[in-house]
């Protein structure tokens, strides 16, 4: 059954170099207690659809249903029953953690007592227990970034928002993060996230949608996604740049696509359906041509791959900038 | 990250509409005070700044400009009030960028609150730093020599109409601060609005002193009336005739018709604004 349903969204911003089409009628659905991916460079839009599905801004067109209630017409309804965190930390510098979370509880009107019972649960949960009693200002971004989280979960939801939960956090407290995810999509939470990362998709969801210029662009789950690029890619890189076109050739043989070759032709890599006896073939073959190397491997397909298989285009146009950044609100 | 979650009770069904609205008014007006708790340069702005302004106009203006019918520190005190309180309002302007620019607002605008309730606890939050400012300031005139030669009921009624005025005007400044959306600037562009329409008034030197076009705005600022309606509610009018304006004759009821002006327009518009707005 599906609990959100988005179809033919647009939002377009204004920006000093001229409008900017955020969304470009998008189309969205999730099923109820499954966790989907929203995966995209920056500036593809994913902020944006949360933004619109979250009641924080109306779309220019297209419609948006949240667990049968239609966005436009009752956000307070639909404010009811999620959670939601967003890109940046939003959690009061002032207050401590204990009290950031305390006041989202009463804002949920969950009462005082259960408010304060959630707030230290979630500090626990976080392992923000030292910093809890004191404000926020004096901690870290990784910490900050962990009330935001806890924020939204102070009241079990039953759609989870989160828009790059994992942007500023260190590796241990991502994969504590993934962990929570987890649970609380085994208790039956819908979670829906976005992402750069192609192994955070991997890892957390059931389906992904590849999003650039403000389109699903590619949809499926991460092995049907996989499966458009090649499973792993094997990589080289030359001792000298003259082997370039034997090596490509070598790699054309075991690729399932053409292979790429760096701007100073010594680095050449191709996408592999089966990866380790592909390399395998790879490097014997190279060692029968005489073929000297620096390095050789295999790595998992990064975003850049699945973009530029998608779209032709590598996914790095607006690497370290927000899509908000750069632009004004039209209204 | 290793504790279970457990789902905490649902919103209790019988909190009624009106409940809901004091509960999270109450809770964000909390967080207001606590932000003032914890914010020394603004404690500091709330009570050394009008102490220093006591001081510097008591003292150094005392000998040079005169006020007929009573000295110049009596004369003064309801000006640095007015003046005070005004100022102060700009705290809602700065508060409201403040919180659009750390994305607290996307997080408030998430939860099912009463969509006004951010305004009103930020707009009680002033409230309070106001009501500190007017007794530390109160104090310091007391000790330069400024006497209240009215009854307690009068001295109330001024005390509850500069704070109202305050209150009234802390919305206009939230909806300013809504809209420019860098505390930078607001504190910047507040202070181009608020130095004329403090200066150009009755605050500091009697109305009739200034030059003709200053004058006619200085008759007509709102902020002359509400020092005017200070002054004689605290009892240090002096003797000088008042100009012959309705809003300065009738300085109290120009302050409440005033106040529910600004209300009237500026609540809606704030509310408004504020459900339409996200950070970044």
């Amino acid at each position: 059954m599906t609990i959100i349903e988005a179809s033919g969204l647009t939002k377009i911003y204004k920006s000093k170099t001229g409008p900017v089409h955020a969304l470009a009628g998008l189309d969205l659905t999730v099923p109820r207690g499954t966790v989907k991916a929203i995966l995209g460079p920056n500036g593809a839009g994913k902020t944006t659809v949360v933004k619109i599905l979250t009641t924080l801004i109306r779309p220019d067109t297209g419609t948006a249903i949240v667990d049968g209630i239609n966005v436009l017409d009752d956000p307070k309804a639909v404010r009811s029953i999620i959670g939601v965190s967003g890109q940046y930390a939003a959690v009061d510098e002032n207050l401590t953690g204990f009290e950031n979370l305390e006041m989202v509880g009463r804002l949920y009107h969950l009462g005082g007592a259960a408010s304060r019972r959630r707030a230290q649960e979630l500090i626990d949960l976080f392992e923000l227990t030292a910093a809890g009693n004191r404000p926020v200002k004096g901690f870290s971004g990784g910490m900050r970034r962990r009330i935001d989280l806890a924020g939204a979960l102070v009241f079990n939801p039953k759609i989870l928002f989160l828009d790059e939960p994992t942007t500023g956090l260190d590796p241990r407290s991502r994969i504590a993060l993934w962990g929570v995810i987890n649970k609380l999509v085994d208790n039956g939470t819908t979670v829906l996230l976005t992402t750069q990362y192609l192994e955070e998709a991997d890892q957390l969801a059931d389906s992904i949608a590849v999003i650039d210029y403000g389109k699903v662009i590619a949809e499926g789950t991460s092995d049907e996604l996989k499966a458009q690029i090649g499973g792993h890619r094997v990589v080289i890189a030359l001792v000298d740049a003259a082997d370039a076109d034997t090596a490509r050739e070598v790699l054309a043989r075991y690729g399932a696509g053409e292979p790429q070759v760096s701007s100073d032709g010594r680095g050449i890599d191709v996408a592999v359906t089966d990866g380790p006896p592909a390399l395998q073939h790879v490097l014997a073959d190279l060692r029968t041509a005489g073929i000297q190397l620096h390095d050789a491997g295999m790595r998992r397909p990064t975003l850049d791959d699945v973009f530029l298989k998608l779209t032709g285009h590598k996914a790095d146009m607006a690497v370290g900038e927000n899509e908000d950044d750069k632009m004004e609100k039209v209204k | 990250m290793t504790a279970t979650a457990t789902r905490p009770a649902p919103a209790p069904p019988t909190w009624n509409p009106l409940s809901l609205w004091y509960s999270d008014g109450w809770t964000t007006t909390k967080r207001n005070l606590i932000k003032i708790k914890r914010t020394p340069d603004m404690l500091v702005f709330a009570v050394i700044q009008p102490i220093m302004f006591v001081l510097l106009f008591s003292q150094v203006y005392a000998g040079a400009i005169a006020v007929q019918g009573t000295d110049y520190v009596q004369f003064l005190m309801a000006g640095i009030f007015a003046q005070t309180v005004v100022f102060g309002s700009t705290f809602s302007g700065s508060a409201m960028a403040q919180d659009l620019k750390d994305g607290i607002i996307d997080r408030f605008r998430s939860l099912p609150m009463s969509s006004s309730a951010v305004l009103v606890g930020r707009t009680n939050g002033d409230l309070v730093l106001n009501t500190i400012s007017m007794i530390i300031m109160m104090a310091t005139g007391f000790l330069v020599g400024w006497r209240v030669n009215s009854s307690v009921g009068e001295f109330f009624a001024g005390l509850g109409l500069l704070l109202l005025f305050s209150y009234a005007f802390s919305w206009v400044m939230a909806l300013l601060g809504m809209s420019v959306r860098s505390p930078e600037v607001i504190n910047n562009a507040s202070f181009i609005i608020l130095f004329p329409i403090t200066f150009i008034s009755n605050a500091f030197v009697p109305i009739e002193t200034l030059p003709d076009p200053l004058r006619i705005f200085a008759e007509l600022n709102p902020v002359s009336a509400l020092v005017q309606a200070a002054r004689e509610l605290f009892g240090n009018e002096g003797s000088a005739p008042v100009p012959d304006v309705w809003t300065l004759q009738n300085p109290v009821l120009t302050v409440l018709i005033g106040v529910v002006v600004l209300l009237v327009v500026f609540v809606p518009l704030c509310i408004r604004k504020f459900a339409s707005i996200s950070s970044r």
